[in-house]
């Protein structure tokens, strides 16, 4: 096992900058989600830390060992894809004892037919058969051992590309959106799965995902990229609750958080006509963009309210319920709150009601989508984070 | 996974049509009969054909075989089996029959070895990919008759390119074509130059359907030599690709013919003597077109052999389902 240390890494192909300055720490045994929209570059980068692609610039250490053009089985590291990857001609047990035939035996003892006579190779085997069947009871596959791929589950493949991974005790534990060629309910179930592996081994976890939900939901720290840059590197509900840009406020939650053009003023806060006085004053004037978690927002009278308007939608979510408001001032987009169907009860589509917020849930973000703090340093500390991390299945990513 | 030689693909044509059914079928009778006129409608031209020209000639020939029929001639008896019994004690017969197993025995298995080793050359070298790939493929894309007559000036014992260059050396080269022990080895080296290039586009279209994760997983798993990764990944994955090259080399092999035809006639002797050149002297030199029904049976039965050798035996054991 060991930590995971990126500094300044850039990869370029040709003309186009896949990734710029990239740092990034991973500390010995911890679970990091690479989390971002498709194209972002989270699956070069996690192939540049396989050893599948080397960096065009900066610094890659895993352990002490400084690495670049080191090949993945020199780095002691291992990998499940997106496509699991199994070899389709061998059984679930030739595959799971592929990498330790690979690491244990020379390439004569390998050999079909005549590698059983060399010397040693009854006890590597053994060892080798040791494993497996370690391996496999840990993930349940004892009774698919002799099945080939073909004949196996989404679920099962899955567990034999995470066992084929793990077999050889690997310092790092890779994997490239593991969960995304299967079905809603199974994906909950993988992500237990995976999960209790990584609890069960404590072995170092880097997991690229586009998914949200499985980044909150598993990792000790979720690096949130775009554009071939990490944006945040946080807990799960510190990167909800204090993203560092609007971009990321954006991206993490569903739905997503409303962004609505305001003014500040001191510490007074205007959309439009309304307006609401902040706890603190903030260190800016003019123009910004309110950003206003769906859950943060209220049902107000119109005198009190921040935004009000017409509503164009209610959805019942079953625990909860999402509203839509077209708010009546022309350049604001639709609001969306979510609230407990109890809530709404009594209100209809093409009812006109207003909607406020606490000023200290606000997030305040600059024209260019940086995040304004409010002056007092300790303001986001004190900010009670949410009781429940409200994601719906659909992430947006 | 990816199947890169679907022409040859194992999947029976009654599963085939039973996914292409429509699901929910009209539930009036008359509806029915119509989507069943239209079907047979649509089945008939296909058919016909196949009736006219593969399966009503087939029947032909098999009945041809039971007669004394000679070519042109107004009548003919019926005589059972003779043909067949006349076969069996044939020494040109056996010679050619042995020829052509020995034949196809040097041409299949070092034409596809040979393809597979320029297609994995190509496939991993970084340019003249299409030169090469042309190059290889010339030999196809031409007539066969006029590539044996330039043949056999190369061959030429005095005058021929290669005994020139074999000189050039100072090594005597032999008669390669009137050499008793030589020529069949002679047609052989052709029959390998003609092939190769076919299955050698055969192979590199296997190659590109192998998905790259799976030799990124190699390289994962320490499977990252060249011969590991050839070992673990890359032949195994051409498992199908390399049924059908082999069986499609084995059938165009056993019916070598132009290059006999055109350079040696079957000679010197009986020595170059192949199946399908026995057959059409039979039929249409000697006019003895029973005997040459006969021959062709035999033939087809081959043909059928190895074809069944493909679906039953070995598909199974490659497409890893």
């Amino acid at each position: 096992m060991a930590a995971v240390t990126l500094q300044g890494i850039a990869k370029h192909y040709d003309a186009h900058q896949a990734l710029s300055g990239i740092d990034l720490e991973v500390a010995d045994g911890e679970f990091v989600a690479l989390l971002g929209p498709s194209g972002c570059g989270k699956s070069t980068l996690l192939k540049i830390i396989a050893g599948l692609d080397a960096q065009s610039a900066g610094a890659l250490h895993i352990g002490s060992r400084a690495l670049r053009h080191e090949r993945p089985s020199e780095r002691n590291i291992a990998m499940v894809f997106q496509s699991y990857a199994l070899y389709p001609h061998m059984s679930v047990y030739e595959n799971l004892a592929l990498p330790l035939a690979m690491r244990d035996l020379a390439a004569w003892q390998r050999l079909p037919l005549i590698g059983r006579f060399t010397p040693g190779y009854r006890r590597r085997r053994a060892a080798i058969d040791r494993r497996v069947r370690e391996t496999a009871r840990m993930l349940g596959l004892e009774v698919l051992l002799a099945r080939k791929p073909a004949q196996l589950s989404g679920v099962q493949k899955q567990r034999v590309a995470v066992g084929r991974a793990l077999i050889r005790h690997p310092d790092v534990f890779l994997l490239d959106e593991p969960l995304s060629n299967l079905d809603a309910k199974l994906r909950g179930q993988m992500r237990e799965e995976i999960v209790a592996v990584h609890a069960r081994t404590g072995v170092t976890t880097i997991y690229v995902t586009h998914d949200q939900i499985e980044a909150m939901t598993m990792a000790d720290r979720v690096a949130l990229m775009m554009d071939g840059v990490i944006q945040q590197v946080a807990p799960p509900r510190e990167i909800y609750a204090d993203p560092v840009n609007l971009r990321v406020a954006g991206f993490i939650g569903s739905p997503p958080i409303n962004a609505l053009a305001a003014r500040l003023e001191g510490a007074r806060l205007e959309i439009g006509t309304r307006g609401v006085t902040l706890p603190n004053a903030v260190a800016m004037t003019g123009r910004c963009i309110c950003g206003i978690r769906p859950e943060a927002l209220q049902i107000a009278d119109s005198d009190a309210a921040l935004v009000a308007g017409r509503i164009t939608r209610i959805e019942f979510l079953g625990a909860e319920a999402i509203l839509s408001l077209a708010p009546d001032l022309p350049d604001l987009p639709v609001v969306q709150m979510r609230c407990h169907p109890e809530d709404i009860d009594h209100l209809a589509t093409g009812d006109t009601i207003g909607l406020t917020a606490r000023p200290e849930a606000l997030l305040l973000f600059d024209p260019d989508g940086a995040r304004i703090r409010f002056q007092k340093a300790r303001a986001t500390r004190d900010q009670p984070l949410p009781a429940f991390l409200p994601l719906r299945s659909e992430g947006h990513g | 996974m990816a199947d890169p030689a679907p022409a040859i693909s194992a999947v029976p044509a009654k599963q085939v049509l039973k996914q292409a059914a429509p699901r929910n079928e009209p539930s009036g009778g008359k509806a029915r009969l119509r989507d069943r006129l239209a079907g047979i409608a649509l089945a008939t031209p296909a058919t016909a054909l196949m009736l006219a020209l593969l399966i009503g000639p087939t029947l032909a020939v098999g009945f041809l075989s039971l007669t004394d029929w000679g070519f042109g001639a107004r009548s003919f008896a019926f005589i059972g089996l003779d043909n067949y019994a006349e076969m069996a004690g044939d020494p040109v017969f056996r010679r050619s029959l042995i020829n052509t197993l020995v034949y196809v025995g040097v041409v299949m298995p070092v034409s596809v070895a040979l393809a597979l080793a320029v297609a994995l050359l190509i496939q991993g070298g970084r340019f003249g990919r299409t030169f090469f790939r042309t190059a290889y493929f010339l030999p196809v894309a031409s007539t066969l008759v006029a590539m044996a007559t330039v043949w056999q000036f190369m061959l030429h014992p005095n005058l021929g390119l290669v005994n020139e260059m074999l000189r050039l050396v100072g090594l005597a080269g032999p008669n390669w074509l009137t050499d008793r022990g030589l020529v069949l080895f002679t047609l052989a080296g052709i029959g390998i130059w003609e092939t190769i290039g076919y299955n050698m586009i055969l192979f590199l279209a296997g190659l590109m359907a192998i998905p790259g994760h799976l030799y990124e997983a190699a390289e994962v798993d320490g499977a990252h030599r060249p011969l590991d990764k050839f070992l673990t990944v890359t032949w195994p994955m051409l498992g199908p690709t390399t049924l059908f090259v082999i069986v499609i080399t084995a059938i165009r092999s056993f019916r070598v013919f132009e290059s006999v035809a055109v350079l040696t006639q079957g000679g010197p002797g009986n020595a170059s003597q192949v199946l399908l050149f026995t057959m059409y002297r039979e039929s249409f030199v000697y006019f003895r077109a029973g005997y040459g029904a006969a021959l062709t049976i035999v033939f087809l039965a081959f043909i059928l052999i190895l074809t069944l050798i493909q679906i039953r035996v070995i598909d199974r054991r490659v497409h890893y389902a």
